[in-house]
């Protein structure tokens, strides 16, 4: 047997060390695996949650239909779970609006072999192929403003860029422009409603018509302030039409409760009562700003009034993405704009 | 092998016995039960007053809600038209109860209550077999999702995954993250429920009230279908409240029943029995003789209104 030298047991050692090291300052790096919780909603529908925003998925014998696909970083996460429900393909991905926790997995998603059932070895060789193939059977469909939004955050073509089809991976093509886009899909009418100036300018609000389920995309999140994205064409009067719209979709049974259920962006499952206190929530908030704007109160007065805070406690934690003064800010900014009032 | 003694088989029989039979201290509560409302009588019939929230452990927060509350809401949005109670207020108000025992038909274990209030309809289940809580995610409901212990012969519940609702019908709130846990308790043919609600966002401590049923084998409860109409023209986005601080009706409570005004706005200090030390005078003296709601019998019939 040959001996091995203290000084290369040393140097093993530290190699291994430093193995270790990288390999631990790697991990972490690395995004934990995020836990995501799978509920079926009802009929075809069910909801992801945990991905970013909340994730609406149709499954049935024509394939997958997928509502949102959350962050990037949670891309690999949501496809297991959603492969738990369906090994069938997924045919469309519909944006309910641009921002990232809603959009961020297209790109991987767009990358998938057309069918997992029948790739074979030799084809899954060529999945780069696939990845970059603009007829591949996935539809990514959003309105049109998502992908204008989406289209003009991208970097801009260097020299000798053409801007094809990797370019456009994850991007909403499939766009539409008229008040509402309807579709059949695993025998159930799916119908898109675009819903203007509301959490933004190209909001949708999808419904699984057989189902009886709406997924209402960030214009809901019942645990929390809405995101008025003022910048981004939303405004409170439209925010309002939205859930009004909503609840005009829903029919509650027995006893005022379930019926219709609602996907919201963020938070848990709902129906039409937690609609309603959403949407009265944000109607009196707006009624006591519009209030102080008649006053001719500043920003700043309206905002030490503290108009919200008997909601506070309800829609407000340490986590929460939109503060109060955020909240009343953008309905300040959207009565005060013109055209928005 | 080592042989038994036959005292010791006899012994573990007995207790494998004992261990698979139901316990014989836990109380019976199936049956039709009729409510008594010697408690909180004005509260419940006919109705609290607007602005009186006495009693109440309010927080500044819920204060607020409650003095923005427009009880022309309830039929303006068609959408509250036809709302029943939630399940910590169902066992409150002005309903009659039917309790069925619901058994697993193999071994016959009491495995779930199941209740049907006339009022509204209203359904609600109480779990005794130890099922998990649904998700955070899970949708909530009026009843929310209850699961019960026994401690002897009292019945522990614990409530989870509520609607918004209300504490008080005078437009107190109910938030969606609150929980309530009751004890219920027969005596012969009495059924004593104790409630104790815990909201973090309308309440500063936990609110205990208890209520009293009688059971009446010979009643008959019928359907109670209501259907949702719009009844008021109204835009879309106009929903009744008022803005702060211009509530006309909050004065009211004090002025007829010759009550502090602070005491009527509530706070957790309103609960307990030392309060009367330091709650003040009224501005009005008490009236001489009842004014209103004299002599109200069940359901609000006979109400002397002046």
């Amino acid at each position: 047997m040959r001996r091995t030298s203290l000084a290369s047991l040393t140097a093993a050692a530290v190699v291994a060390a430093l193995a270790v090291g990288t390999m631990s300052a790697l991990r972490a790096q690395q995004p934990q695996t995020p836990s995501l919780e799978t509920l079926r909603v009802q009929g075809n529908v069910y909801a992801i949650f945990g991905a970013g925003g909340n994730v609406t998925v149709q499954a049935g014998s024509d394939g997958v239909l997928v509502v949102d696909t959350g962050l990037a970083a949670t891309a690999g996460a949501l496809l297991a779970e959603i492969r738990k429900l369906s090994n069938g393909p997924i045919r469309f991905i519909v944006n309910t609006h641009f921002h990232p926790d809603h959009v961020g997995g297209n790109a991987a998603f767009s990358g998938l072999p057309p069918d997992p059932r029948g790739v074979a070895p030799e084809r899954a060789a060529n999945a780069a192929a696939a990845i970059a193939d603009p007829l591949q059977p996935l539809n990514i469909i959003a309105h049109e403003n998502v992908l204008n939004r989406m289209t003009k955050a991208l970097p801009p073509l260097q020299p000798g860029q053409t801007g094809g089809s990797e370019r456009l991976r994850g991007m909403p093509i499939d766009e539409y422009f008229a008040p509402t886009k309807d579709m059949r899909f695993n025998g159930e009418a799916i119908v898109l409603y675009h819903e203007t100036k509301a959490h933004t300018d190209g909001d949708s609000l999808v419904l699984f018509r057989g189902s009886d389920v709406v997924s209402a995309g960030d214009i809901f999140t019942p645990d929390a302030y809405p995101f008025i994205d003022v910048a981004s064409g939303g405004s409170v009067a439209g925010e309002i039409a939205a859930l009004n719209h909503i609840l005009q979709l829903a029919v509650p049974g027995h006893t005022e409760e379930a019926g219709t259920y609602i996907v919201p962006g963020h938070g848990r499952i709902c129906d039409e009562a937690d609609v309603v206190e959403f949407r009265d929530m944000i109607v009196i908030v707006r009624d006591r700003v519009q209030d102080m704007i008649n006053r001719k109160a500043t920003l700043d007065q309206i905002e030490s009034a503290k108009l919200t805070r008997d909601y506070d406690p309800e829609y407000v934690t340490p986590a929460s993405f939109v503060k109060a003064d955020q909240f009343v800010e953008a309905i300040y900014k959207s009565l005060t704009a013109a055209g928005t009032k | 092998m080592r042989q038994l003694h036959p005292l010791t088989l006899l012994g573990a029989a007995l207790l494998a016995g004992l261990s698979a039979s139901p316990a014989f201290a836990q109380a019976d509560f199936a049956g039709h039960w009729a409510p008594l409302f010697h408690e909180d009588h004005p509260e419940r019939i006919p109705g609290p007053e607007l602005g009186d929230y006495l009693g109440i452990p309010l927080s500044e927060a819920g204060r607020l809600r409650a003095d923005s509350y427009d009880a022309d809401r309830i039929s303006v949005v068609p959408e509250y038209e036809c709302r029943p109670h939630a399940g910590d207020y169902m066992m409150r108000g002005l309903s009659n109860m039917r309790i069925d025992a619901i058994r697993d038909p193999v071994t016959n274990r009491l495995t779930a209550y199941h209740l049907r209030m006339g009022f509204q309809e209203m359904e609600r289940t109480i779990y005794l077999d130890g099922r998990p809580r649904p998700s955070a995610n899970a949708p909530h409901t009026w009843s929310g999702f209850s699961l019960g212990t026994w401690q002897d012969n009292v019945l522990n519940i614990y409530t989870t995954h509520l609607k918004e609702n209300y504490i008080r019908r005078n437009g107190i709130p109910a938030s969606d993250k609150r929980t309530f846990t009751e004890h219920w308790v027969r005596h012969g043919n009495y059924l004593t429920v104790e409630t104790v609600i815990t909201d973090p966002a309308i309440l500063t401590e936990p609110l205990v009230r208890s209520q009293t049923w009688v059971l009446d084998p010979t009643q008959q409860m019928g359907r109670d279908i209501c259907e949702t109409v719009p009844e008021v023209p109204k835009a879309a986005d106009y929903v009744p409240h008022h803005l702060p601080g211009t509530n006309p009706f909050l004065h009211e409570v004090a002025d007829w029943y010759g009550l502090p005004a602070d005491a009527t706005r509530g706070g957790a200090d309103t609960m307990y029995p030392e309060y009367r030390k330091k709650m003040g005078k009224p501005a009005n003296p008490p009236p001489a003789m009842c004014v209103r709601y004299c002599n109200c019998g069940l359901n609000g019939g006979g109400c002397n209104l002046q």
